[in-house]
This record gives structure tokens, sequence and C-alpha cells, in this order.
């Protein structure tokens, strides 16, 4: 028997790569992956908008698939990868899924945009070229309370078509 | 207040063995497999177990594999491979039904087959597949493997038959055949919601388009997932015209007992697992025959 | 000449500047806020709607780890903040010291030094309480012998408020072929705002200067009544509004959060934060709606209608703390007589208090519009139904006439302007009107139900002039100031506060409009009490109507005198100069030209002598008249007789906002409108039982509308420009919201009418329609 127990007080450290880089850091068991992302790695694009893992505000892309960060221990993404909404953009350049939010009016208090995004990046992923449907299926475990979701989709639309044809962002956005 | 769950010592299980034996030697444990249940419960403060013992990381519980006697789901396999298998999509379209309705493609990719069973709530979906499907359900414990029938397995809401120091390793699911198919219906509020009510039907008939078996589970139908067994026996050996699933989804709607709540009211639930489980018959009838 | 620049001016369809942070993450939310030493504030909150507090025991909590402080109402009591006013000149107690009134009612203030420490140390505040009696429904509460809610009001009746000619309406009630009556309840619901309710405060002691980072539609009005609570010398004050993550009306509220947090910082002298879980804000902050009403209508056989009357009552909760305008407690209402040419109406609405937090607030409509639209929009519809008049030729006969505008409704209020018919009928062209009615005469041979409801509505926005309009006695004009600096780059500032809305780029795009410079050389700011004038926020679709007015009045008293700077740098006369976007110059020579940008350097370089140098205009905006925005919306549903869904097939939205700044911005203000207007129509209800339990208090209860429900909107518009507003705009933020609900309720009922159903109350769960679909004995059951 080999297995390491925690104390629930213990200061756990967690090494993990987050937008390309190492980053370590340390959280009591408890600690939500969200918390840990926005007070200890001081990423603060990823929100808290709820606490029945509803909205989607939280949505980051662990290990290469969204997830709701607020509905993951941070231990449990210990020695994992990490994508957030200031990882998309590479060198300056915006994330086609960006341009698509902006160009297409894909947000107005923005405070579901990071969320929404990386929902659509684990979509775009799966499904490269989707149809209006699959993109509102894709998102519906985000909640947005302003847009009505007609721009989200167009931006979703806008971005599939531009990385279909932009091979470059093709490998991974971490 | 509510986003902070209890305090917790936290174990991460690396096999099934160790996963046992921290369960059996930790104080009020719990497995945590996708957390998609188990973490919204504990920050919502309806549950604040001591230990967890993290299963994410045990190898080879992961995997779809239809080439025995039977489809066996691993118990960590994520909701959302089953929406993405192919093989689920043409051989088990009940199970793909369901698991494309369970809350949302960002909770899919993290919940699992095991987990959606083990929570055993009456709005969860899986329950309700097992139950039609005739699942068994293998758990290992410290005395070793047992096998469990879906139809035993459910004992009430949010408890199953397993120990607490047992865990759930694997689903099976008998195969695929000729002849046939399956469909899974849910009412909802709005997408991903808990079910106001949900119907998995799994039918086999013969050339003729005769019943020669049928499942029926019920979600969000009574206080636990419950199968709807006196329609089943009254559908097997009959040709299924307009009138006998009509007798049928009467029997199933006799069957249920659900809670009035914010989903609706008992009656207008009762009257829902009548129209589902007419729809969701005679969908897994168009399937089994070849059609959808 | 030179190339002119592309500046992005009126009607553009630029996308927004503001975008730019918020899709890298780098946007400041409260939450975001993080300073050194800053500690964390969460609640204790009541399991009771009604409860003596007998005791509180806070030593537990107070020796719990990493705890600094406990803050109880007994506390606050001293200093005054036990109780604050509200913006309808009512309390609001912020911790109770006697007893608590609503269920989920902050309780006692936990500090600490994580909000794992304060969630922790939460649990072991004790707190006993003595039940008390219950009242949830508001009218049980204005009946003798009902709990008294507000032991310091000794009644449950809160006001009781008319508008209209009372006896005019009911003489042509009496002389009327055909009145229509309808009881009709229009839920509580919630906001929703993604971004839950919080702050960060600190108190810096040596300097004695509070400064309050808080999720607020309206900074400088919280600045000045903290001011007035506290004696603190309102220059101290500083509050900041920062990054907003929707506000909708339910962030013009200061809520016991807030208070708590600022006292808290002055008690340990660090920065404290509270920010809500969505759990917390649901079931305490202010909820909107919560409206039982019985409207009437009366018309002539031949469909002329006549006179419009509502009995009413509202439920405020436990405090009265509508941010109506104080002339109007019962806010706009009075517009309920809509785009209708009616010869009397007459309202009477009576307030009450209830166990529930405090309710009525303006959700994305000017105070109260939405349930008036509501009513009158309900009831066209059923006087069509009842004679047998199509609900669309109803309308157009009664609709005020374009030629009658600006036109004086019985209710007193002078609409602008509008072009009723014309949106109308450009909704009913894009969806096929009369085809759609064709299809539903066959579908209805064959059993199948399928309806089509309309909503034609007018809006009163832009509150307001100040003879008429004020909140706690300050008057609602808008505010903006506006600089350039010597490179001909732009700072303006705005009392008016984006929640979403796009400021931003809207008012870059009136400024660049109104001076030629680009959008791209000009920064807007808001939200800041220390740098921003003077302005009473943003909620009630008043920034375009007011600030946006502010910025293009202040924009061309900046062109005034750069005409000056420019006559003197052409060496012309002043009324020799030209004005064209962007430059000046010399009549009859057009080559001979200063752009703006270089007349900007000579304010502050090569001025005129007498003048004084600078480039810049501060303007307070007062409305001579609200804005009255129109539109018309065509909902068509199919119904499931089986389940008793019932399914949005189309939605054609016109809207006419007068003059569009942005199309891009106003697309989406509809959008979301609608998408709101959907989800009270078909999903959003906050409810209570007895007990005064609340259902709905999170995301998991209170369902709102996911991108797979939400309809595929349409949307088109007419442009009826304002006559008085100096850019022809009226406003569009809450068209759609206040517009949407009757129109689907409308088309539900028009598919039911022939079952004999002349109404239904949201929120439109198919429970309830199948209930009706067996009573009429037409469900199915496969």
């Amino acid at each position: 028997m080999t297995a390491l127990i925690y104390p629930a007080d213990a200061k756990v450290r967690l090494e993990l790569t987050v937008n390309g880089e190492r980053r370590v850091g340390e959280a009591e068991p408890r600690m939500l992956l969200v918390h840990f992302i926005r007070e200890v790695l001081g990423l603060t694009g990823t929100h808290v908008g709820c606490d029945t893992s509803n909205c989607g505000a939280c949505t980051v892309v662990l290990n290469g698939r969204a997830v709701k960060s607020c509905t993951v221990f941070a231990v449990q993404a210990n020695g994992g990868s990490l994508l957030t909404v200031e990882g998309l953009a590479r060198k300056g350049r915006l994330h086609p899924i960006q341009e698509g939010f902006w160009e297409k009016h894909g947000l107005q208090c923005g405070y579901c945009t990071p969320g929404m995004m990386m929902a659509a990046y684990d979509l775009l992923q799966k499904s490269p070229n989707p149809t209006e449907e699959e993109i509102r299926r894709g998102i519906s475990g985000n909640l947005c309370r302003c847009t009505g979701y007609v721009k989200i989709v167009e931006a979703i639309e806008y971005a599939a078509q531009k990385l279909r044809s932009d091979p470059s962002w093709r490998s991974g956005g971490d | 207040m509510f986003v902070i769950p209890d305090r917790f010592s936290y174990t991460v299980a690396h096999s099934v063995e160790e996963a046992v034996e921290l369960l059996h030697t930790l104080e009020d444990s719990k497995v945590l497999a996708g957390g998609q249940s188990l973490i919204p419960f504990m920050k919502l403060g309806y549950a604040s177990p001591k230990s967890l013992v993290d299963i994410n990381r045990i190898p080879n519980l992961d995997y779809l594999d239809d080439s025995g006697e039977s489809l066996k789901i691993g118990a960590l396999t994520r909701i959302s491979r089953l929406c993405d298998s192919e093989l689920v999509a043409k051989d088990y379209p009940l199970i793909h039904d369901a698991a494309l309705q369970i809350a949302d493609p960002l909770v899919r990719n993290l919940g699992t087959f095991g987990g959606n069973v083990c929570h055993a709530d009456m709005g969860d979906d899986l329950p309700a597949v097992c139950l039609a499907m005739n699942a068994e359900m293998v758990a290992s414990g410290p005395s070793g493997q047992r096998v469990l029938a879906a139809k035993d397995f459910f004992v009430d809401r949010f408890t199953t038959l397993l120990a607490s120091d047992e865990l759930l390793t694997e689903v099976r699911i008998p195969k695929n055949r000729r002849g046939c198919g399956g469909a899974y219906l849910k009412l909802e509020r709005r997408v991903g919601d808990y079910a106001i009510v949900g119907v998995a039907a799994q039918l086999e008939v013969d050339g003729d388009g005769v019943c020669r078996s049928v499942g029926i589970g019920l979600t969000s139908a009574s206080t636990k997932p419950i199968k709807a067994s006196e329609a089943e026996s009254w559908l097997v050996g009959k040709s299924l015209s307009d009138e006998v699933l009509d007798k049928a989804s009467t029997l199933a709607m006799n069957t249920s007992n659900p809670l009035s709540d914010i989903r609706g009211p008992a009656e207008y639930k009762k009257a829902m697992v009548k129209v589902l489980t007419h729809r969701a018959l005679k969908l897994a009838y168009k399937r089994a025959r070849g059609g959808l | 000449m030179t190339e002119v620049p592309v500046i992005h001016g009126m009607g553009s369809a630029v996308k927004r500047k503001e975008d730019v942070r918020f899709i890298q993450g780098r946007d400041t939310y409260v939450d975001d806020i993080s300073l050194p030493g800053m500690v964390y504030l969460d609640f204790v909150r009541s399991p009771y709607a009604h409860a003596r507090i007998r005791s509180i025991s806070t030593e537990r909590a107070k020796g719990a780890p990493g705890v600094v402080a406990v803050i109880t109402g007994k506390d606050l009591q001293p200093l005054g903040l036990d109780w604050i006013p509200t913006l309808s000149g009512d309390k609001m107690m912020v911790l109770p010291t006697e007893k608590v009134v609503f269920q989920m009612q902050e309780v006692v203030g936990v500090v600490a030094e994580s909000r794992y420490a304060a969630a922790d140390a939460v649990k072991l505040v004790e707190v006993d309480y003595e039940p008390l009696p219950v009242v949830t429904d508001p009218k049980k509460a204005l009946e003798e012998g009902s709990p008294i809610v507000r032991e310091d009001k000794r009644t449950n009746h809160v006001f009781h408020w008319e508008a209209g000619d009372r006896e005019a309406t009911d003489r042509l009630f009496e002389q009327a072929d055909v009145v229509v009556g309808q009881d009709m309840y229009y839920q509580r619901i919630h906001v929703s705002y993604m971004e839950p309710c919080g702050c960060v405060a600190y108190y810096d002691s040596v300097k004695g200067t509070p400064t309050i980072w808080m999720t607020t539609q309206a900074p400088h009005v919280v600045r000045t009544v903290a001011s007035l609570i506290t004696k603190i010398p309102e220059n101290k004050i500083r509050i900041i509004s920062p990054d907003i993550g929707g506000g909708f009306g339910g962030k013009v509220y200061v809520y016991p959060g807030s208070i708590v947090a600022a006292v808290a910082s002055i008690v340990t002298g660090r920065p404290v934060k509270w920010v809500n879980d969505r759990s917390d804000d649901h079931p305490s902050t202010a909820f909107a709606r919560d409206f039982h009403m019985r409207a009437e209508l009366a018309a002539k056989r031949d469909g002329t209608l006549l006179a419009f009357r509502v009995k009413a009552v509202s439920d405020h909760g436990a405090f009265f703390g509508d941010a109506n305008p104080s002339k109007f407690p019962f806010g706009l209402f009075s517009i309920c007589t809509g785009s209708y040419d009616l010869k009397a109406a007459f309202v009477e609405v009576d307030g009450a208090y209830t166990n529930k937090p405090q309710g009525g607030i303006a959700y994305r409509c000017s105070f109260r519009v939405t349930e008036a639209v509501y009513a009158i929009e309900r009831l066209v519809d059923i006087m069509a139904h009842r004679l047998g008049i199509d609900p669309a030729e109803l309308r157009l006969k009664n609709f005020i006439p374009p030629e009658k505008f600006p036109y004086r409704s019985v209710m007193g209020w002078v609409y602008d302007s509008g072009n009723y018919a014309g949106a109308l009928r450009k909704a009913m062209e894009k969806i096929g009107y009369e085809e759609l009615r064709r299809e539903q005469e066959e579908k209805r041979k064959r059993g199948e139900l399928m309806g089509i409801g309309i909503s034609s509505f007018t809006e009163i926005v832009g509150a307001g002039p100040s003879h008429t309009f004020d909140i706690l006695g300050i008057k609602m004009f808008g505010s903006a100031e506006i600089r350039i600096h010597p490179t001909g780059k732009v700072i303006a500032r705005f009392g008016t506060r984006s929640q979403g809305q796009g400021h931003e780029t809207t008012y870059a795009q009136i400024i660049a409009e109104e001076l030629g410079i680009p959008i791209e050389d000009i920064t807007v700011e808001e939200g800041d009490t220390d740098t921003a004038p003077y302005g009473l926020g943003t909620y009630a679709s008043r920034s375009t109507p007011t600030a946006g007015a502010a910025a293009a009045v202040a924009s061309r008293k900046i062109r005034e005198k750069a005409k000056k700077i420019a006559a003197h740098l052409l060496e012309a006369r002043e009324e020799d100069v030209v004005w064209e976007r962007g430059r000046f110059y010399v009549k009859g020579a057009p080559a001979k030209y200063k752009t703006i940008q270089e007349v900007a350097f000579a304010a502050y370089t090569n001025h005129p002598p007498g003048m004084e140098a600078g480039l810049e205009a501060v303007h307070y905006y007062d409305p001579p008249n609200m804005t009255f925005p129109f539109g018309s919306y065509i909902c068509v549903v199919d119904i499931d007789r089986g389940t008793g869904e019932a399914k949005v097939r189309r939605f054609v939205a016109v809207d006419d906002c007068g003059n569009i700044i942005n199309p891009l911005i106003v697309d989406g203000q509809i959008h979301g409108g609608l998408t709101m207007g959907f989800g009270t129509a078909f999903m959003e209800e906050i409810g209570y039982d007895q007990d005064g339990n609340i259902y709905g208090a999170n995301f998991m209860d209170y369902t709102i509308p996911t991108a797979v429900e939400t309809p595929k909107w349409e949307t088109d518009k007419t442009v009826t420009p304002s006559p008085h507003h100096p850019l022809g705009a009226k406003g569009v933020g809450e068209s759609a919201t206040v517009g949407s609900p009757a129109a689907f309720v409308n088309a539900v009922v028009d598919a039911l009418w022939p079952l004999g159903v002349t109404h239904i109350d949201m929120p439109l769960y198919p429970w309830k329609i199948r209930r009706l679909l067996e009573e009429k004995g037409y469900a199915l059951d496969k």
C-alpha cells in the first residue's frame, strides 16, 4: 500500500503546465481548480458565475478537454496541462475564436466570454465544421445572459472557417 | 458560503485493489470519479465526506469493449466518449441517446458512466438505461468481485447495493443483435437539466415484428430509478400495434410514482411517463426494424 | 482634398473597442481585484422567512482559524448603519437586530483571511430563532389580521397610487359594446446577471478615505447617499464601478454586503472583499415584477378601442426599494395605453410588504413599462379574439396614426414620434403573416395546434426631464466631459456605467461623428466617481437618450471653440469657416483647411489672443422629453398535444429606436432582450411556499435559456427619429424584454383559443398547457 494520503489541511504542492508554462502552487485538497487558477496562479480571466455547475463561466481546457473548473479539485489537475483564456492568443496573435467573438459581437458584458470561448475551443477541436445545431449544443453548458446566443453562434462559425483555412492553428493552442 | 466544500483528506488510488483498500480503511470515504455530481453536492453542503479516494488515475478503467459476449463499459468511461463513439451510436442507440442528453458537453467530458450509475439519483439518466438493458454491474470489494443485476442495484435514491468499500468497475450490456433497438426520450425544462421524466426503452423483435424481449427504465418517475416490469411482461410475445403500445404505456404509467417538485406536478409526470413510453417504444421499434 | 479617414461615426457597425480586454481575459470585474492584506467577508443567512432573533453567539466563529472580525446588527446600530435608506424613501435592514424578514437574509458577517476560512466560520455562528407567522402573498398581506412584516410601519400597505381619469374611464366602460377583462400574474423573476454582486472596500484610516469597488450601475448616487448617511465628506468617498458582468437593473441597489464590507474595513484596517455566490445572490438580491393585476379593455363592436383600466397589487418584499423616479412610486406604468389611441384610462396599484427580499426592480425595463406593455398587449389580443377580428387588424385599426405625433396620451405623456403600422406591416411581411394564418386554419382542421402572437409595444425611456424626474431629489440629467489632447486624441468621461451595452464604443462613435475624430483616438471612461462627471448611472434605457445626447452637445461646444481657433489659423473670419466632418475650411476654398487635430494642437500652442487655452467641454443634458421606442414582434408556436410543450418556430422582431449609432450593438441588445423575454415567458420563476421557503434560488432550480432552446431571432428595423434628441436616437436596451413576453403568451393562447382558453400565466410551463389540454379533452397520450 503506497497511496499517499493528504490530510484535509495539507498544503499540497501542485505542478502543472499552464498555457504552455510550468507553474507550481499550493492548494489544500478541497480547493477548487477555479480558485487555484484565479487566486494562486493569478489568472483572473476565468470567472465564477454559479455554484451548481450550470453556468460554465469557469470553463478551461484541462488535458485537452473543456471542463468546468469549479467542478474539479485543484489537486486533481496535478501534473496536468491547462489552457485558459489567457493562453489562447499566440505570440500576440489573437486566436481565431477570439477574433470571431470580436468581429461578430459575440459578447456584451464579457463575463461568460472566456468560458464560452474555451467551450468553443473544445467543440472545434472535435468538430471542425459544425452545423449551427452542433454549435448550439456544444455551448449548452455555458450560460450567457446578454447576447441571446445568435452572435455567439456566428462567432464560432467564423472561427471554424478561419481555423479550417489556417492550418497554423491546428496543432493545439497550448 | 455555497461554493466552498468542507475539508476532506485526499488520496489518489492507482489500482482497483488500492482503491478498495482505501475505501475500507478510511473513515467516511467517498469515491471521486468524474465528480460532476459529488462536487456540486459538496459545495452545496449536501455531502461532506471526510476523505475522498480519487480513482481517475487508475489505468484501464476507461474502455468500451464489445469483443466478447457483452458490451463492457469501464466504470471510468467518460460520458463524452459514449457520445463520440461510433460503436455506441450504431449499435446501442439507447445509450447514445441518453449520453447526449446528460447535462452538457463540459460535464460529459468528466462525468463517468460508473459515476452516473452509482450516484443513483432518480433524475440521473444512465440508471434507467441500465434497467432497460438489463445490465450487469461488476463491483470489486475487499472480499473480491461480484456481479449484480441492474434490477437489484438501485436500492433507493442515492443508494445502491454497493457497500461503502466496494467500487463499481464495469457495466456489462447485452450485446446488440439483429432485431434489437432502443431509444431514450427525456423531457427537460431546459437542455441538460435533470429529467422531468425520462424513458429508456430497449426492444428485440423477430422478423415478424413480434416482441421477443423488452426493457423499460424510468427516470424521475419515482424516488429512485425504476423498471416498468409490468409493461415489459405484457409486451413480450406481442406485435407492437398502437393499441399494444397504449396498454404498455398505461402499465408503465401505473408503475410510476413521481414526486411533485419544481419540475412539475406528480400527475403531469405520470402522464408524461405514458406519453414518453409510447414514443420511446415506437422509436425503439423503428430502430429495431432497421429504421433510423 | 486629402483622403478622409474612416472614423466610424453614427451608423457604423464597427466592432467594439472594449472587447480587446474581454476576449483576452484582461478584464477587471470586482472579484478580480486583489489588494495587499485583503480579507474576505461571508454571511450567516437566515433559514427562516420571518423569525425573531432570540440570541446570536459569535464566540466559536471568532475563535476559528483565520477569522479577523464578526459583525452583527448590534455592531452596526451605534453607527446608524443597521438600517439604511432605500431609493424610494423607505429604509432597508442591513443586518437584523430584532428579527429577520425573509429567507436567506444576511444575519451576521464573518471576515477571515481567506474565502475558505470565512465560509468555515460562518457555520460556527449560532443563531437562536423564534419562527413567526409568514406572509408571502401580497394580496393576503393586505388583508386584516395578516402577519405584519414591518413593525416600524404597523401595516403591510406600502402605497396606493393612481393615474388617469377614473370617472371618464368608467363612463366609457358603461357605454362600451364589448368589455374584456383578465386576471393576470406577472411572476417574480430574477435578472440573473452572470456576475453575482460584490465589492472590495478599503478604508484608508490615515487619509480618512473609503474606496469601494462595487458592482453598481449608479456609482455617483451611491457616493452621495453614503456621504449623507455616514457624514463622511463626499470628496473623501470614492466609488469605483469596474467592469460589470451584467446588471439589468439588479445592480442599481446597494446590498448589505457592501455596507458590512465597508464597516469591516474600518474595523480591521484592511481591504475587505465580499462576493455573493449564486445561491446567496438569487434569494437575497432584488427581484422584478411579482405583480397581480386585473386588466380590462372596452371597445365598440366595430373594434374601436375606447378605454383601459387596471387594478393591481404589487409585491415589494420586506423593503420598498424600487429605484423609481421619486414622483412615480409605481414607475411609468401609466404608459399602459401603449400604441393605441384610447379615449380614457385609469390604473390603481397598491403595494404590499411580504416576507421576501425587496422586489420591484426595473428588470431591463424603464420602471414597470414591462408590466404595462404586457397588460395592454394581452388585453388587445383577447379583445381581438372576442370580437373575431384578426389581432393584427385590430391593432392596425387602433394605432396612434403617424400624423398625430407628437401625441399626448390620455395619461399625459407626449409621445415624441412613431409609425406603429409601419413596424407591424414590416413584421407581417417578413414572417408571411397571411400564409401563416392559412396554415393555422388547415392545421386546426387536422387537430394540430399552432399559434401566432403579436406584440406591438411602445416604451417610454430616457428618464428624464428635470421638471418631472429625480431620484432622491437628484435630477435625472445625463453628463459628459470631453477633453481633446494637443495631438488630437480624446478622453471622454460619463456619469453612466456600461454593464455590457458597449458604451466605450457608442459614445466614441457619437464623438467621432460630431468631431470627425476616429474612434481609435477616443478613450471613454465611466464608473469612477473621482474622475467621471456626476451622473445617475445606467438603467431604464437612459444612456443614449441622456448621456449620449450630452456627448453630442459637449462635442458641439468643442466644435464651436475649434471653429474660432480654425478661423485664427486660416486667417479667415469665423463666419467664413465651414465645418466638414474632421476639418474646417474657408468657404469657397475647400483646399484651404485645418483638420480637427491641427486645431487641437493649436488650442494648446497657438490659440487666438484673449482666448482660454485648451479644448474641452462638459455638458449636463436635461432632456426636454422622454423618448418612445416601439416595435412589433410576431411569434409562431407549435404545441405538442402530448407533452404540452410549446415550441417557438419563428420569431420576427421589428424594432424602431430612432437613429442607430451602432447596428451591431443594437442587434445584440435586441437578441439579448428577446432571450430574456423568452425565459420569462417559458421558464423563469422565483416562487415561495407558504412558509416563505424560496424555490429558484440558483441556476439548478432557476432555469435561464441556453443556446439550445433559445429561438433563432429574426430582427429588422424601421427608423423614426426622435425629434428632440440631438442625434434622433431613442434608446434600445430594453425594448425586447419589454415587448416580447406578450408575443409569446399571445401565440400560445392563440393556439388554444378555439378550445376556450383565454389566458395562461407565465411561465408557460408544459404542465400548465397539458393541464388545459386535458381539461378541454384535447390532450394526447402518445
